[in-house]
């Protein structure tokens, strides 16, 4: 310890704690979403691996399987739109920034439409022990909430996450694309 | 004379207590009675205990049997805790037919019931001073809805309910003139009144409404049941000043050997009213109530009353003489037992319902009073429990053939067998019991296990704190057949009467959190794109949205002095126990906290121009400290534009 720089130990500690509060909320912002997305394809798979073999990309909780359909439909990213102004946008955006939350653009070719739901209606439980959004919570210090979505509200959301992907990005649902071409 | 005698009796104990009370109080406790009362972290109470304020105005919760206090619900108080009363939509539940009574004296509370049980719905406590009755509603624990009770004084008889909730009962402590008007108060014999209020509950909603009232002679209407099982339709009150004093009542109500107990056949009552029976009576009182889909309280000024005379209503109203200024009345619980507490008298008075029943259909009345028939004390009486102690105050019951009544004057609760009239057991309580509650012990089905005694003297019980003291607390095992002294706790203000119900009664059904999909409030913003800022005159409503951890918007311009700014805060959260708090420099109306789903409104008149911060108040996330903002006050006639943001955006 620098005791013989004459500082206090009490103030060292909360300086390098302050610090890495820095650090943390600088890469959970739009640089460290961007370059996750970046290396998605490459990278995903090897950083599962790496962290907890065990984790589930679908996440936890009761959503097991959506089936996803095209053309999108009107009427659920209608509903899904209005949920996600009242409960949702004063955390995330619709492009790539973080707010309080990661932006939504790009969502759904990252992360699988089960992970997206479970994420949204058995948030706590994925908080605690689904290690892609644990990790997540450290880098941003605040505990998405549970906005009370039930099954079917967070399928609409979805629904509205693959219309905003196509706007922001062009492309949507790469993250099941990926998993079934490999 | 005997009331000296009392007088030093009671200084006598007290100057024994003052000597070896800690010994005492020690020697009274099991070894084992830590584990009884233990309740492991993260573990539950078995019940929840809904404690009266008294001068505090307010009710508490406490869990038994730790004696853990789980909340502190505002009645007729403002409460700066949580904003209630200083919100502009709770404001309305203080406007009475005196203007705004932000403050009451709450003593006694009734659990609705439905088949003489208790059925966790609603909780309904009277107010004292300014006579009203308030209902809260179980699910949230929140006070929803608040009536005044018309051409009364002193509500202190009241809001006793019958087995299925169908009235509140209530009646006037002080007789006054009525109408009210401006005479010698020695007219009273001549011009003073009773009366006897019944509030019919919706059973749908919980809304109360006075449905009518019964004219009675001018005594002090002090406590009242109804009755159960058998005896349901009736209501049993005690009453002291038959004398019709309106002086040193401390002697001159004090005078006859017995006292009066009103017996009322309220299905008789409402008959009477069916067939027109009924006057109505001009008057005036409020009647606040709360949307639920908005939060905002509503105030309603009602015109008139419908009022009985037992003059023009036969067989409606009775009376029988009981020992000296009884207090209260206890029913026990298959409806066949009518307990008159003496107050004055060492005894305790035992009415049997069907020996009363039969004694008016044999019209064995001694005398009537103003036309209303005195019916036969020894024809109606079941027994008498005799010197029990001093000063027997109020009685509950164990569903075991037994009897629980605190003795104020020789601080003790003593358990009495009903049928035989004689005493079981006795213990110490620590200092000069009110009421005791037993959970269920005023149904017809008592759960008994726990006899929570609460005290009017607190004196050496605790650490002490100067001259004013919590008041005391003391739970009693009564499972087996002596009672056990098991926990001692101090409570706030000053609890008269509490009801204790089982917790799986009300737990599965508390709410967690508001649905914003249901909140209907006008100023609400859904969503954070919602928020934005409104002038109207010198009013200027600010539609805010809370959510961990920022307000939005957060910088706001173009306030002027002179201007009345509402901030419309909205939770935004959807999960159980994230409130936000919401208050601004110089807020004259405190602070609001909000819970999720919910939008509560402040108001703010600003006093000098400047740049004032608003934050949250509650430690809501690990940025709590961040959640603040910005509003900009500029003289008045400037021109700074309105304008709003969050993020530099608008
Ligand atoms: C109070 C702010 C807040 C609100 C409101 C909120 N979230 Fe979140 N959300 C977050 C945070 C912060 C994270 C990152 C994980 C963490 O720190 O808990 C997150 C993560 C997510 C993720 C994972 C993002 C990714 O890049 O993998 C999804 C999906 C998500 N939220 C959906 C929603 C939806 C849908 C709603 C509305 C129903 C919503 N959130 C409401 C704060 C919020
Ligand atoms: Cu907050």
């Amino acid at each position: 310890m620098n005791i013989s720089l004459n500082m206090n130990y009490m103030k060292i500690q909360k300086l390098t704690i302050a610090l890495c509060i820095l650090i943390f909320a600088a890469s959970c912002g739009g640089l460290g979403s961007e370059n996750e997305t970046g290396t998605q394809k490459t990278t995903k798979k090897n950083k599962a691996e790496k962290e907890k073999p065990e984790a589930d990309p679908k996440g936890i909780g009761e959503v097991e399987n959506v089936n996803l359909t095209d053309p999108l439909n009107e009427n659920m990213i209608e509903s899904g739109k209005a949920i996600y102004e009242m409960k949702c946008a004063s955390c995330h955006k619709l492009g790539q920034d973080r707010v309080v939350g990661p932006g939504f653009a790009d969502i759904t070719n990252r992360r699988r439409p089960e992970w997206i739901m479970n994420m949204i209606t058995n948030t706590d439980v994925m908080l605690e022990e689904d290690p892609v959004a644990r990790k997540m919570l450290e880098e941003c210090l605040t505990r998405m909430p549970n906005q009370g979505l039930t099954i079917g509200d967070a399928r609409d959301v979805l629904e509205y996450m693959r219309k905003n992907d196509m706007k922001q990005v062009g492309k949507k649902d790469q993250a099941v694309k990926d998993e079934q071409s490999s | 004379m005997t009331v000296l005698a009392v007088g030093i009796t009671a200084l006598l104990f007290s100057a024994c207590k003052q000597n070896g009370s800690v010994k005492d109080a020690t020697s009274a406790v099991k070894g084992d009675a830590a584990e009884e009362v233990y309740v492991a972290p993260g573990e539950y109470d078995e019940f929840y205990a809904f404690l009266s304020g008294g001068y505090s105005g307010n009710i508490t919760a406490y869990g038994l049997p730790s004696g853990r206090l789980l909340k502190e619900i505002p009645v007729f108080s403002k409460y700066p805790e949580n904003g209630y009363g200083y919100s502009e939509e709770t404001k309305p539940f203080f406007n009475t037919s005196y203007g705004e009574v932000p403050w009451d004296d709450a003593h006694h509370i009734e659990l609705s019931q439905t088949d003489g049980k208790f059925d966790g719905r609603w909780l309904f406590v009277n107010a004292n001073n300014t006579p009203r009755i308030a209902k809260i509603d179980l699910q949230t624990f929140k006070t929803t809805e608040i009536i005044e009770i018309p051409d009364v004084a002193g509500l202190h008889c009241a809001p006793f309910i019958t087995e299925n909730s169908e009235y509140l009962v209530s009646g006037t402590r002080f007789s006054v003139p009525m109408p009210q008007k401006d005479v010698p108060i020695d007219s009273y014999k001549e011009n003073f009144q009773g009366r006897v209020n019944y509030v019919s509950v919706d059973q749908e909603t919980g809304e109360m409404s006075l449905s009518f009232q019964i004219q009675m002679p001018g005594f002090n209407y002090d406590l009242a049941r109804n009755g159960k099982g058998v005896s349901h339709g009736w209501t049993f009150l005690t009453t002291y000043n038959s004398e019709e004093a309106h002086t040193m009542l401390e002697k001159n109500a004090s005078q006859r050997d017995k006292d009066l107990m009103a017996v009322i056949n309220w299905k008789k009552a409402e008959e009477h009213l069916e067939q027109g029976k009924g006057k109505e009576q001009k008057t005036s009182y409020y009647h606040n109530v709360m949307d639920e889909s908005t939060g905002i309280v509503e105030s309603e000024v009602k015109k008139s009353t419908t009022l009985l005379n037992p003059g023009d209503c036969e067989g409606m109203v009775y009376f029988v003489p009981v020992p000296k200024s009884p207090h209260g009345c206890d029913v026990s619980p298959s409806g066949e037992y009518l307990i008159g507490n003496g107050k004055l008298s060492a005894d305790m008075t035992v009415f049997s319902f069907s020996k009363l029943k039969q004694a008016i259909e044999n019209e064995q009345f001694a005398g009537d009073h103003n036309g209303i028939p005195i019916i036969d004390y020894e024809a109606s009486l079941h027994g008498v429990l005799k010197e029990a102690g001093l000063g027997p105050l109020h009685t509950e019951f164990d569903g075991k053939g037994n009897a629980y009544t605190t003795f104020f004057i020789s601080s003790e609760v003593v358990k009495w067998d009903l049928e035989e009239t004689t005493v079981v057991d006795r213990k110490e309580t620590y200092y000069s019991p009110g009421h005791l509650t037993i959970p269920g012990g005023e149904t017809k089905e008592p759960y008994g296990k726990y006899l929570l005694a609460m005290n009017k003297i607190t004196k050496d019980r605790y650490l002490p704190t100067g001259p004013e003291l919590a008041h005391s607390a003391q739970l009693y095992n009564i499972e087996g057949e002596k009672m056990e002294l098991i926990l001692d706790f101090p409570t706030k203000g000053e609890p008269h009467y509490a009801q204790a119900i089982p917790a799986d009664m009300i737990q599965p059904g508390v709410k967690k959190y508001h649905k914003l999909e249901e909140n209907e409030h006008p100023y609400v913003a859904k969503g954070e794109g919602k928020a934005k800022v409104v002038r109207d005159g010198n009013e200027v409503h600010v539609y805010m949205t809370a959510i961990r951890s920022h307000f939005a918007p957060d910088n706001i311009e173009g306030i002027k002095m002179g201007d009345e700014v509402y901030f419309h805060v909205t939770n935004l959260e959807q999960s159980w126990d994230v409130p936000h708090g919401f208050t601004v420099q110089g807020a004259h109306e405190g602070g609001l906290l909000v819970m999720p789903g919910e939008t509560l409104t402040l108001k703010w008149e600003p006093v000098k121009p400047g740049v004032f911060p608003f934050y949250c108040t509650d430690f809501c996330s690990a940025l709590h400290q961040e959640m603040s903002g910005y509003v900009r006050v500029s003289p008045k006639g400037s021109d700074v534009e309105l304008q709003w943001s969050l993020d530099e955006e608008s």
